[in-house]
This record gives structure tokens, sequence and C-alpha cells, in this order.
């Protein structure tokens, strides 16, 4: 019982609880005893944070509550969901991943979270992510690396490390994630699960903490394609507090999921966005994807986007210039970790620099400065002047690829999920995961990512990226839906159900690794 | 305080060529901040008119005030500026603790009014035109104020205290462009120039206006050249001088401090100064370069302003009329002559007596009041008569008072003293010090018997028909009965005792 409702999608879920099949309270306690079981310890997923047991419960039984009193409810109610740490909650602490906001606790609700409280959908806990959103790996996370369910001596992808892990390791059905480069899609590639970048403005950035205003964007991370388009139809639509919002509702979302075809439908390969750089494996499932897709009834074309090229490069001057000035208000102050200089006069400058010196981390400090750095006189012409004007050809380069076709494709990330470690000390190889999933933040265009197989070299999940015109979302939903269902027949099931079960048997367990206590399994747990 | 010599005024005019130029900072009345839901409300329990946005907390965002995007449009027109049909926010940047998310939103390469000009009025009646570069929309900052220490600066404070009650509220700075040829008019000039936009956004009720609170604040920039030279000389800016009279001694001041400086063959130092009401005079602050960097940049989270021609026409039909034909309809209104209104106008206190006039009182009693009783008392305290804290409803009453008969003249002024001490209104005063005149014809009569008699031979001159003798009588009268009586009164009773035709 308790594995079918961890393992189940939030659409099941619901059909679940409305039919009465299931309580609230069953559900979250079932995903409140997989986070006990798995994300703990020295060899735990540690995607969560914090995990918010007595709220998530409470809500539950409000909801159950309310259902048995014959109230009409929000089609997700009591489905639980877990929210990246980056998004302010009250309740529960919000540290970004950072040292200096350890322990803060936010006097208000994220625009977002308002939302999901209105819904009534259970908030399981605070997902882990790389320091201020600020990485590809969770590895930058002050609170440690996240590990990812299928390997775990890997990565999970970043920042948003923590959800996507939470929802591949059966913890959570749903999270929320944003997207700022890639922090949706590329950790969702690598750990076999499903993420969107809505279109920039779909959702409201109100309580998300800012890395870089201009390219943030809070979006869904779920299991099933279905499952992220009833998310974002949840967390979507105009928000007076974002002057960014877009006066579009979140409609149609969950409808165009349910389309089921892409007959006649033109798909354009980004010519600059495979082949060389990217993994064999990874060229290799894409190809697969296309070949499901042409095969029914898609036309698949190639196009060119040229100044691509320029992106990775443009993004690293908007984003830390962005960052640089998001992130001067932690300074001691007024909230946060404050810290007296060691020796020497306490100045207000003092006492901000020991502060900023000793709460942020090391890549946190490298985009201060790489900001700070391009946009002072004398450079911002040079810099984050012609950033901006490559962000412009992007945009061209969209406008005209979207003028030939109804959706680009390509993979996610170049490759598959990495070892922790591995690329830490090596700013640039960490930065070229996001190649791919840039040029849509600097455009403001949605993406979503799909698991597209696994490689055949190391078995490890690749992503399949879609991307559709801004304020296009619902392409991208109809198309994904179908993508994933030719490819699960193909496998016979969802791609997770390949992954490992993080819960071995007792014996073998203890065989393994004898300093261990043994914990319940799930077997265990079904035999009783 | 200032250690600076300075050269006497008229010879530095004999010798230099003022350019001035002004930032005003005008504090708009909007219900709301500039940015955020929270009131702008001036003078609450500190840090209470604050939500999450005015205090920069992680995650938050802004949004744009449309009433006070309106008010700036009005202030442009009123400026007679072009009003920009697209235009940014943007990010100045600087730690301080008084800036919540250490930037300021502002507006940097494209302010929503530009190219604009105002005619002054001087003291004589000359118009001098004061060309305006811009006005743009920003937040105010937080108020520190400085604990322990010397003269309450951060420099040497044991600790600082923060209210963000004024972080965020929405400002506009108006500047200037380079004022050139005013001569030695230069610091009338300064001080009509800012009497002239606080009227304005008085006017348009955009502002509460009031300097003292700091609704409207100067900085005054002042360089001097020698006379025919085209190229400026290195200037001061002068701080938050906030009122007009100190506007005035402070262009003064830097004129002559820059003049001794020049003379001695040495360069004024480009920097901000603080102006001292105490010393009038004013003291370095902090070192000012044309090069400081703010790293500028525009601000990602808020969308452009559109100000569409309909809009802006919808706005221009809405402004008052213009400062001098309100002045040319208020003198006819009044019936002052030109002299009387010029005095008035130069006073500064021709808004008070409009007030005073529209409060039920008639022009010449507000008139008599303002520049007469009132201004006396603002010319000792040394403060502009509309800081004193004399409403026009005290003017109104206490003329009600002086009208009925119940206090003259002279008690007036002891009842002001008692509201300005803060004992209440004018009658309330009148009450509580026992003011009002004795008009008890018996209590008087008395009176009046005993001072002929005590002087028979000044009874025996106005029985005689010399009526310019009966001051003494009157003046005996008034003493004993401590100026609670009303001579007209009692000059009455003296000529029917005597039984002398009046």
């Amino acid at each position: 019982m308790t594995d079918e409702l961890i393992r189940s999608s939030a659409a099941d879920l619901a059909a679940k609880l409305a039919a009465r099949d299931v309580t609230a309270v069953e559900v979250v306690q079932a995903h409140l005893d997989r986070i006990a079981e798995v994300d703990g310890g020295e060899r735990g997923i540690n995607a969560f944070l914090h995990v918010n047991t007595d709220e998530a419960l409470a809500v539950a039984a409000e909801v159950d509550a309310r259902r048995a009193a014959g109230e009409a409810l929000h089609e997700l109610a009591g489905v639980p969901i877990a929210v990246k740490d980056l998004i302010v909650t009250i309740g529960q602490p919000t540290t970004a991943g950072s040292k200096i906001l350890e322990g803060w606790m936010s006097p208000y609700d994220a625009t977002v979270v308002k939302k999901l409280r209105a819904a009534r959908m259970p908030i399981l806990g605070k997902t882990n992510l790389d320091e201020f959103a600020m990485g590809s790996s969770t590895e930058h996370s002050a609170y440690g690396p996240t590990r990812n369910p299928w390997d775990l001596d890997r990565i999970p992808g970043g920042s948003g490390g923590g959800s996507a892990a939470a929802v591949a390791a059966f913890e959570a059905p749903l999270a929320l994630g944003t997207d700022t480069g890639g922090s949706i899609r590329q950790p969702g590639a690598v750990t076999g699960t499903v993420g969107v970048k809505p279109t920039y403005g779909a959702v409201s950035r109100y309580g998300a903490i800012a890395m870089a205003s201009s390219l943030d964007q809070i979006g869904p991370v779920s299991r099933t394609v279905l499952d992220s388009a009833l998310l974002q139809e949840v967390i979507g639509g105009h928000d007076p507090f974002d002057s960014t919002s877009l006066t579009d509702p979140s409609t149609g979302l969950a409808a165009a999921a349910r389309v089921g075809n892409v007959a006649g439908l033109r798909i354009g390969i980004i010519k600059e966005l495979h082949g060389e750089g990217y993994q064999a494996g990874v060229e290799n499932r894409f190809n697969e994807s296309l070949d499901l897709l042409r095969a029914a009834g898609a036309t698949i074309v190639e196009v060119s986007c040229p100044n691509f090229g320029y992106a990775l490069g443009a993004y690293y001057l908007i984003m830390p210039s962005e960052a640089s000035s998001n992130l001067a208000k932690f300074d001691g102050v007024r909230f946060g970790l404050r810290k007296m200089p060691d020796d020497g006069p306490v100045t207000i400058e003092r006492v901000m620099a020991a502060t900023r010196a000793a709460g942020f981390g090391a890549e946190v400090k490298r985009r201060i400065i790489l900001g700070t750095y391009a946009l002072s006189a004398g450079y911002y012409d040079a810099y984050y002047g012609s950033a901006q004007k490559v962000r412009t050809l992007i945009q061209r380069d969209f406008a005209a690829a979207f003028g030939q076709v109804d959706v680009l494709i390509s993979p996610t990330a170049p490759t598959t999920a990495f070892k922790l470690g591995e690329k830490l000390n090596d700013p640039l190889a960490m930065y070229l995961n996001d190649v791919a999933t840039i040029p849509a933040n600097l455009a403001g265009v949605p993406g979503l990512t799909l698991p597209g197989g696994l490689a055949d070299e190391d078995g490890l999940p690749v992503g399949i990226q879609l991307l559709a015109p801004a304020r296009e979302d619902a392409r991208l939903y109809r198309v994904g839906a179908v993508l994933e269902s030719l490819l699960e027949d193909r496998w016979g099931g969802p791609l997770l159900d390949k992954a490992p079960s993080l819960v071995e048997p007792v014996g073998f367990r203890q065989a393994q690794s004898p300093l261990v206590e043994p914990v319940e399994t799930l077997a265990t747990k079904e035999a009783n | 305080m200032s250690g600076d010599t300075i050269l006497g005024f008229d010879e530095a005019m004999a010798k230099y060529d003022p350019v001035l130029g002004f930032e005003v900072h005008v504090e708009l009345n909007t219900a709301t901040k500039m940015f955020s839901s929270a009131p702008n409300v001036f003078g609450d329990e500190p840090n209470t008119n604050v939500n999450e946005v005015d205090l920069g907390l992680p995650g938050v965002l802004p949004v744009v005030n449309r009433k006070a995007v309106e008010s700036s449009i009005l202030i442009g027109l009123a400026l007679n500026c072009k009003i920009a049909e697209h235009c940014t926010f943007a990010r100045k940047q600087y730690f301080y603790p008084d800036t919540p998310k250490n930037f300021q939103t502002s507006q940097y390469e494209d302010p929503i009014a530009y190219d604009g000009y105002l005619d002054v009025e001087l003291e004589d009646g000359t118009v001098f035109r004061v060309e305006i570069e811009r006005a743009h929309m920003e937040e105010d900052a937080g108020k520190l104020t400085h604990m322990g220490g010397a003269a309450g600066r951060i420099q040497g404070a044991d600790f600082s205290l923060v209210d963000y009650n004024r972080a965020g509220v929405p400002l506009v700075e108006i500047v200037t462009k380079p004022i050139e040829g005013a001569g030695s008019r230069a610091p009338e000039l300064a001080k009509a120039y800012v009497a002239a936009v606080r009227e304005i956004v008085k006017n348009l009720g955009v502002s509460e206006a009031r300097m003292e609170r700091g609704n409207v604040r100067c900085d005054a920039n002042v360089s001097l050249r020698p006379y025919g030279r085209e190229k400026f000389g290195l200037r001061s800016e002068t701080k938050n001088v906030n009122s007009l009279r100190a506007i005035e001694h402070a262009v003064r001041f830097e004129i002559q401090r820059h003049a001794a400086i020049l003379d001695a063959g040495e360069s004024v130092v480009q920097e901000t100064r603080h102006w001292h009401e105490d010393t009038k005079s004013t003291t370095s602050g902090r070192p000012k370069s044309d090069a400081d960097d703010y790293r500028y940049f525009p601000e990602p989270d808020l969308v452009p302003i559109v100000s569409t021609p309909e809009w802006v026409e919808e706005l221009r039909a809405r402004l008052p009329e213009p400062p001098a034909e309100r002045r040319k309809r208020l003198q006819a209104d009044w019936g002052y002559t030109d002299l009387e209104f010029r005095d008035v106008v130069n006073a500064g206190v021709m808004g008070e007596i409009e007030e005073t006039v529209a409060a039920g009182a008639t022009p010449a009693v507000a008139r008599k009041w303002w520049m007469g009783e009132i201004a006396r008392r603002a010319k000792l305290a040394d403060v502009d008569p509309a800081a004193l804290g004399v409403t026009p409803a005290v003017v109104v009453e206490l003329d009600r008072l002086i009208a009925s008969g119940a206090i003259n003249d002279k008690l007036a002024r002891e009842v002001l003293d008692g509201v300005l001490a803060g004992e209440g209104g004018p009658a309330e005063v009148v009450d509580a010090r026992g003011l009002a005149v004795v008009s008890d014809d018996g209590a008087l009569q008395a009176a009046i018997d005993t001072a002929l008699a005590a002087q028979p031979d000044v009874a025996e001159k106005i029985r005689g028909g010399k009526l310019q003798a009966i001051g003494a009588i009157v003046g005996g009268v008034m003493k004993v009965t401590k100026g609670q009586a009303d001579p007209g009164r009692v000059r009455e009773l003296i000529l029917k005792t005597l039984g002398v035709e009046g």
C-alpha cells in the first residue's frame, strides 16, 4: 500500500483521494515515512533541509475532514509537495542553501506558496539547492550535497537537485523549483524526472529569493508531464505583487497534456544544441526520441540558432551582474547572520564585510565579484551592455526558429550525472552543463525536460528538452505527454521503475555495511 | 564650528561670478509608498509603517505606485518639462544601513520629465528663468539617528538607530541646469527658486511641502569663476538645507568661503558640505567626485513606465493656475497695494494668508497677523513664519475674540503666547489665563474715578477741551486693570464722567 502511494503520480493520488480510496493523512504519512527512510544518514539522499511533519499532517487532516463534510475541494487538495528552499514560507525556515540565512524565518509567504495553501496541498518540507541557486550539482549547498537516487555517488544536478531528487526518490510526488539557467531542467534530466521552466512571467516570482531577476522563474518538478501541467495551473497566473507577471490565466495546460497526438506538428532540432560536446549515449537517446515523434506523425526539421554559441558567455555576465545587486541586501543589518569583525574597530562597513565573508560560500562570492566588475563604470558597456545585445540576438534566433516550427527539441544536458566532486574545482566545466538550457532563460521562452531513457555507456538518465514560444507553454505539455507515452510504451513502464530501490533487503544491507543500523524496509512493513 | 576663512560678500561678488545648481527632493503625499503598500505617514512610531518590501526582506519585489507616477508627471508639467513616453527605473548601488536593499531604486538614463524651466520672481519683481534639466522618480531612504559621539554623525557614534518608516516614501528629484548670471542676487535667487518649487508642489496637492519635516529638501551646488571665464569652477554641494532662509544663507556663505579659497590661490575641494543653522556656516562632508561609481543598471524587477499622450493631456488639464496668474488673482481679490502684496510674497506667507482668508478672516486681518505679530516672532525665532506653528484657525479665532471685545490687541499677543506654548486654542488660553478684558462698567468707573482724582490737573485740561491729554488717564486705568480693559470703552467713560463731548 505504502509503496503504491509513494510511486503514484500526483494525478493518480488526486483521483484516489477524490474517490476516498485513501485519505490525505495516509498519503502524507507515506511520504514522511519514505523521507525518514531514505533522506537522512551518511548515504542518504539529503534532498530535504527541513521536514514539515506537523503542518503537512494537519493540512492533510483538514482536507480529509472537509472532504468528509462534502466540501468541493481543489483537484490537488491533499496531494503533498516539496518546496525548493529558495522560496519563502511562513512557519518553516528558508535558507537559500546559505549560512547567511541559517535559521531565518520569513514573515511572509511567497505567492506560489499562498496558492499551494489555497489549494490545500500539504507542504512536506524545503528542499536542498546550491547556495542561492548558484550551481549545477547542489554541491554548493552550505548544508551538504544532495545525492542522485540513481547512483548515490553522483550529483543530482543543480541548483534544484533537492527537488529533483526528492521526486525521483519517491519522497514527494511534486516539488517546486526555480530555473535561472537550467536549475529545474538540468536536475530533471540527470534524475530521470520531469521539470518545466514556464514562460518568464507566467508564474509569480514574489517570494523566490532572487538570483537574476530577469532570468529567474519558478516552475513545477514531477515524475510525469501531466503532473507538471496540473501543478503549473495551480501556481501560475497574474500576481499584482510581481510587476513582471503576465496577465494570462494558467489554464489549458493539463488539457494540452491530455490531447494525445502530435500529428502535423513541426518540431525543430536546434543544430547548435547537439552533436559535438554531447555524450554519445545522450545523442543516441535524443535520436531515438526524434524517431518516435516522427513515427507519430510529427515533421522533424533542423533549424539553426547561430547566436546560441554566445549564450553561455552572455549569461555569465547578466546573471552575476543582477546577482551582485540582488545579494547586496544580505548584510547582517536587518535579518540573517551577523558576524562581528574578529579584531579592529567595529564599524558598519566592517560588520557588513565580516558577515558577507563568513556567510557566503565561494561560488556566491565568485559571482558577486564577477557581477560587480561587469557593472563598474568603464566596463558596463563592454560587459553588461554587450551581453544584453547578445540576449536580443538570441531572442531573434528563437523568433526565426519559431517562424518555421511549433516547438524546438534538444538534449537537456550534454552529459548524464557526473560524480560528486568531479567538477567542483572547475567552474567553467560546471557552467557548461547549462549550455542547452540557458538560451530559454535569456529569451524568456518556456522549456520542459522529460526522461529520454538511459545512456548506453553508464545506464544513467538522459533528458530531452522541448522549447516553445513565449506564452505557448501548452505546446510543451502536449508534445511532452505524447513523447512520454511513446517512450514508456517502449520501456514497459516509467523510467524510474529502473532506478535502484534505495532500501535494500535487510540481510543484504547488513552484509554490505555492518556498522549501519538496519532500517525497516518496505518488505518488512508490508509483511506487517 | 567652521574654521573657514570667508571673504566679505560684496568683495566676493566684485571678483567672482557665481554659478548655482539645485537638486530639490520633493516627498510625495501618496497614501502608500513608491513600491509597496505600506502607509506613507510622517511621524508615527518608528518601524511601524513598513512591510517586507520596505525592509528589503529576501524574495520581495517592488510594484510602482501609479499615483506617484501621476504626481511626478504633474510636477514635470508644472515645470514646463517634456514627459517621457517611455521611461525606466534603475538601481543606484551603495551600501548604507538606511537603504534596506543596499541599492536605491531611482531613474538614471531616462527620467520621467526633462528639459523644462521655471520663471522665478525676485523680491523687486525681476523674473529670472531657471532651466530644469530633469525631474525623476525615486524612493526615500530610512532615517538614521546616531547615538553618542559627536554632532550626531555616524563617525564616532556608539550605535545608530534606524527608522525605516521613511524608506520607500516616493520622491521626485528636480535637478536644474547650471544657473549662470545671477550675480550678487544668487542667494536671493536660491531662496526664491526653492520657494517657487515649494509653492508649485503645494498647489498641485502632490506634497505636504513642509520643509521643516523634510517634505522639500534642497541640495545647493555653488561654484565661482572669474568674470569672463566660461569654464565652471569646482563646486561644493551643501546637503539638505531645510528652510528658505537657510538656503539663502548657505549659498551666501559658500560664495564667501569659495572666494576666500580662490583669493588665497588655493583650489576648492569638490565635496558635500553640511549646513549648520546655529553657526550659519557649512562644514566639510564627504568628497564627491563626478566619477562616483554607483554601478547603475536597469531595474529588472520593474517594467517600463509608459505615459501615453492621452494620459499626459488628462493630467495637464488638472494643473492648477500658474503661480504668476494666481498671484495676480489673489492681489485683486484681497485689494492689497503692489507694495503690500510684494511684501507678503517675499515674507513667504501668501499661502498662509490665502488659507486664513478661506478660514473666515478678512484679507486685512490676515495680513495684519501674518505680516505683523507672527512675522515678528518668526524673525526672533529665526524660522519661516509658516513653521512657527500658528494655524489659520488660530488667527481667525484671535480675530473673533478681538472683534467681540473679549480681548484687545495687547491681550491677543499674550493669548498667542499661550497657544504657542501648547496651552490650547485661543479661547481656552483666555479662560485658563484669565485674560478677558474688564468690560464691567462699574469696575471701570471706579478705576476712572481713582485715576481722575490722582491727576486733577489733567482732568482740568480735558474739561478745558485738550482731549489729547486723555491718554494719561487711559494709561492710569489700564495700569490699574492690568491691561485687561478695552481702551475705547475707557475713553468713552472718561469723557462721560467729565461731561465732555468726544
